[in-house]
Formats: C-alpha cells, structure tokens, sequence
C-alpha cells in the first residue's frame, strides 16, 4: 500500500478510519474515512487521503476533515470530502465546492411499469436526445435577458416553475426548495453571465447524464412508497446529473484568483495553494458565498428546465399527459456546494459552513430542512453509479447528522482514468455491448463511451454498502439503466 | 540524433485529463499547450483557419499565466463557439501574453467532437526549463 497509510491510520471499525492529528503538524482536527479495507486500499493509490489531511489545516474546521467512501484525488480538497468550519473564525474555499458549483442529480418517478416503456425505448431515448440538449457546443434553446439571468441567479428553480417549467411540487421535492438565500448577481462576471447565457438549461457532458431506469430491488418497502417508488419491481423512473454549466465554472475560476491573493492577505497558512480561502466573514469570503449562491440557484433552474423537457419527451413518446403518467418529482439534490446550515456542535446548536465537494447531502426523519411530505422517514440521498449497472436512492440518517454534518457519499467514484479505461477497452463497442444488456444508448460521440464504462467506476454497490452499515445513510431502492444520454 | 520529443503529449489523472506541452521557446510550449488542449476537444485535423482571434492576458507568474492563457481560450470557444487549431504567441512575459489564435466554428458532424473541458486547474501545474528547451504540464477539469 502506497506511503504505508495502514501505519498511519487508526481502524475505529469495519467501516471508519480515523487520520491522526499528529500525521502532519498542522492538521487542527483528525481526518475520518468512511470505507472497507479494499476501499481504502485503492485510496490510497492517489493523493486523496493526503488531501483529507491538507483539509485539516483549514482555520475554523470542526470536528473532523470527511472522507465519503468514494472519495478521490481532487484539486485541493478530495472528491468526496465534506468540512465544516464556524462562521466566526473559519473560511470560505472554491476548492471545498469545486468548478462545478451545485452539480446535483434529480430524480423523477412515473406510472410506468418497464413492460410498457421497453417497445417505444428507443424513440424515447431519440426523443430525450433531442429535447435535452448535450455534448460539446451545446445551446440551450432557452434566451434570457440580462435582467432575467439576474433573476435566476437570486430565485433558481422558482424562476422556472413561475413560467411554467414545472410546479409547485417540484420546488417541495428539491433541496432548500431550489434556491439558497444571500445570491448576489453584483458579485458575479461578466464572463461567467455571459457562459450562462449560452448554457442555461444544457446536461453537458464527461459523467453527466440522464438516464431512463427500472427499479430492480428494493430494501426498504415504507421510504421507497413514501418516496413515490411505489409500484415496486419494474417502476419506470429517469435519474439525471448536471449542474451549473459553464456559468459556475466561470465563478470558480474568477474566486480561485481572488482566493488566492486573500489567503495572502490574511495569513492563512496552507499546505496546498489549491486550498485557497478566506476568512467566511471577510469581503472575499462573503464575494463568493454570493457568487457561488447565484451559481448554484442557476443550477437549479438548469435542472428544472431539464425535468421539464424531460416529462413533455416522456409525454410526447407514450401519447399521454404528464399528469397521466405521474411524472413527480422525487428529490433534486445538491452535491457540489458550502452551505450555511445549523447543526449540533458539542451539545450546542451552531451554525456551520459545510463544505461537501463531491457529497450529499443527507438529513434524517424529523430535520425542519427536509420535505414535510418525507418529514418522518428522512431526505432521499440519490446516489448514481454507472451506465451499466445501476443507481441507488437511499435515506438521510441521524447517524449522518452526528457523525458527518448531514453528509454522505455522491456516487460510485471513479477507478480508472479515462485513458486506463480506454485502453481497457479498445475495440469493444461499449454502445453494442449496453445494447445487448437490452440499454438502448445515445450519445455525442460513442467512441467516448469507454471512458464512462462499468469498468472505470468502482461499483456502487460497494460503495453504498458502506454508507448502510456505517449508518450514514439506509439503502431504499436500486434502480437499473433501461435508457440512456450522454454529453 | 535524438528524436524530437512531441510538441504535446496527454497523460491521465483519475477522473481528468493533462497535457505536457513543450517548445523550444517557452512561447512555443505556451502555443503547444493551447493546441494540446483543442486536441482533446476537437479533431485537429480538420478544423480550417477561418476566423481569428486576439487574445492578451495578464497574470502574477508564468503558471497564472497558463491558467489564464487557456481558460481565455476556453472561454472565447463556450461564447462564440469556436474551436482552434493554430496559436502563434507575440509577446510574451513572465506576466503578460499576447497571442492570436486561428480556426472556425464549431462543426458536430465535422469536428469530431471528444471531451468537454469544464476548466483549466493549478493542480500540479509546471512551467520550466528542460533539455535546452521549455515545458508546460496541466491538468484540466473534464
């Protein structure tokens, strides 16, 4: 095992490993991983659990520095890691959200059983491609005035479901009802407004996706009806992944700079640059907190638009109304964002920027935040694996909200890189290959396909068994490809 | 007689993509890079030199240089829907470029369009000498 991690971390179960203190002056809280031991073997391949410790040295972290199961190398922070810091003395960092700024997933349910979708998959999947645009050079049909950006920008998916994109019900379904307060479109580029306009209402592309499923199991029979999963075995439903465009990773790009020099400014020592900050009560730290709110209430409206495309494709293929086909909105959840968020700090309520780059939120039965139609059984936590296995939806816990700040994992976490994953599979037609598992595929370019493989992702199985028995989040249901985009 | 080593080479990192991009000048590795990065885009091959564009930019070192030089460019391919296949760098300082950057809208059915980039990061970011010559190594957000 690379740098003997064994050595240096502490096994508090089957399931937890704790990151000492002492591994490297200057950590002010220990690191804690979630995972297996083969987990954390193939962790420890790359820098991601040095990361974990770089995180520590952060001013104002609380408790420990997170590490979801699936966590990988990041730019700064791990892909998969989740910190906390106190609003007085703590800071703010792009690198704890990532370029991508609310990238999230939404799930949506219908009445349809996988019998009936199978004969029309394929205009479906035609029809999806079309309507939901992706890939490189994408445009959205969507035009927005410069005042109307501005708008989105501080209302996120109310601005949509206002003109019709959506309803009432979506915003219930949708986390923080699909805006986070204190936006501010002043704190915002020109250029970053300017890649939104282009962008707004596009998938994208890499590992983003929307996908046609069929539930294949189900392991908890109440959250699943509760969750409108309740037709059991064989329910259709569509899952998808983007989030803020180019128009977040505009706002990332402007705050790393401004980031940089504040770290300067303040003093804030820092054993990677990329972990670049500042104080969350400084200028800069409030610039961004209100740039990032105006990028991820974008994403949001990103999403709606998308849902929205999705259910009249949907609508338009099977010949019946949306309303018909029950086409509600499951959950939207955030999994690329700071929040500002009230939680438990020794016996006392706090209030905490939580950092979850590449983490879920996932909050228990009972929480004020969650929907007060999930109220008793707890926030659905989606979790996306791969193109050619399956995706899981699972519930927030209390053990999430003691032990991770209401975190966990955001999906299966990659394995091998996209040349490793190529090279892997060179000359298989990974399109031929989905096909004869009986998935129809549409994507900008097949060759590419390989680098979104089963193969180059551990699997999600795995990875959500972790977060069940470590209790930071309880399995609901699994659900299997039937149809698939890609960017 | 040594062979010449490419003007950019991809190399993989977990969930991303990088380029080392070299040059005889470090205006050439800086050119390199550029084309490295469309490379990983587009089909180089056959995008035409139709449009051209003018960039200058500004920075705190040769690496936010980099930073800034290519995200530039990404930025002018999202907004006017460009792709390019040919840079020739000016000018250019420990802190300031000033380039010109030729090529042609982007064409789906032509292009052959690879991988979205969503930016570019500081993560392992390396400008320096080598053999007598200059290179850029970068790691890009796909």
């Amino acid at each position: 095992m690379a740098k003997g991690w064994f050595n240096v971390l502490e096994k508090v179960d089957d399931y937890r490993w704790r990151l000492p203190t002492g591994y490297k002056t200057g950590m002010r809280v220990p690191g804690l991983i979630f995972a297996d031991e083969p987990m954390l073997r193939s962790m420890a391949e790359d820098e991601a659990i040095e990361q974990v410790a770089n995180v520590a040295f952060l001013p104002g972290i609380v408790g420990h520095s997170l590490a979801m199961p699936d966590i990988h190398w990041g730019y700064g922070f791990p892909i998969g890691g989740v910190a906390a810091m106190r609003l007085d003395d703590g800071v703010v960092s792009p690198g704890g959200v990532g370029f991508d700024i609310n990238c999230g997933t939404r799930l949506l349910r219908t009445n349809l059983m996988e019998d009936e979708v199978r004969p029309v998959m394929k205009p479906l999947v035609d029809q999806l491609f079309r309507d939901v645009p992706s890939g490189l050079g994408a445009h959205g049909p969507l035009r927005v005035s410069n005042a109307e950006l501005d708008e989105i920008m501080v209302r996120g998916a109310a601005w949509m479901v206002e003109r019709g994109y959506g309803t009432e019900a979506d915003l219930d379904a949708t986390e923080s009802r699909g805006a986070i307060p204190g936006a501010s479109p002043a704190t915002v580029s020109q250029r970053a407004r300017q890649r939104g306009h282009e962008q707004l209402g596009t998938l994208g592309a890499g590992n983003h996706f929307l996908e046609v499923q069929a539930v294949e199991a189900v392991y908890d029979e109440a959250a699943a009806r509760a969750f409108g999963l309740d037709l059991g075995v064989g329910q259709v439903v569509v899952f998808f992944h983007c989030g803020s465009r180019g128009f977040g990773h505009q706002v990332c790009q402007d705050y790393l700079d401004v980031m940089e020099k504040a770290a300067r400014k303040y003093h804030i020592s820092l054993p990677d640059k990329q972990l670049a900050c500042a104080p969350i009560k400084s200028k800069e730290g409030k610039d961004y907190l209100a740039a990032m709110a105006a990028a991820a209430n974008f994403a949001w409206a990103n999403r709606q638009a998308i849902a929205h495309w999705t259910r009249q494709a949907v609508a338009r293929v099977l010949g019946r109304s949306v309303e018909e086909i029950g086409l509600q909105q499951v959950y939207d959840v955030a999994h690329n964002i700071a929040k500002i968020e009230e939680h438990r700090v020794d016996a006392r309520r706090t209030r905490l920027c939580v950092h979850r780059k590449g983490a879920t939120r996932a909050f228990p039965a009972g929480h004020p935040e969650v929907p007060t139609k999930y109220r008793d059984v707890g926030q659905p936590v989606l979790v996306p694996g791969d193109m050619g296995r399956y995706s899981y939806l699972c519930v927030g816990t209390e053990q999430a909200m003691a032990e991770t700040w209401g975190s966990t994992c955001h999906g299966a976490g990659r394995m091998q890189s996209r040349g490793a994953a190529k090279r892997a599979l060179k000359g298989i037609d990974i399109a031929a290959r989905l096909q004869a598992q009986g998935i129809v595929i549409r994507a900008q370019n097949r060759a590419l396909l390989a680098e979104e493989a089963s193969e180059a992702y551990k699997d999600v199985a795995d990875v959500v068994e972790v977060l069940d028995r470590a209790g930071i989040a309880r399995k609901v249901a699994r659900m299997r490809p039937l149809g698939v985009i890609k960017g | 007689m040594m062979e010449q080593p490419p003007p950019f080479e991809v190399f993989d990192h977990t969930a991303d993509v990088g380029i080392v991009a070299r040059g005889d000048t470090l205006a050439e590795a800086f050119a390199n890079a550029a084309r490295g990065m469309f490379s990983l885009m587009v089909d180089l091959e056959r995008v035409a030199e139709r449009e051209e564009r003018c960039i200058d930019v500004q920075a705190d070192d040769p690496e936010g240089l980099v930073v800034h030089w290519l995200s530039e460019l990404l930025f002018i391919s999202e907004v006017d829907g460009l792709v390019f296949r040919r840079f020739d760098v000016d000018a250019l300082s420990d802190t300031r470029l000033a380039a010109r950057a030729f090529g042609e809208p982007l064409d789906i059915g032509r292009h052959n369009p690879q991988l979205m980039i969503k930016a570019v990061t500081r993560h392992q970011l390396q400008v320096g000498r080598e053999d007598g010559g200059y290179r850029v190594r970068v790691i890009f957000d796909i």
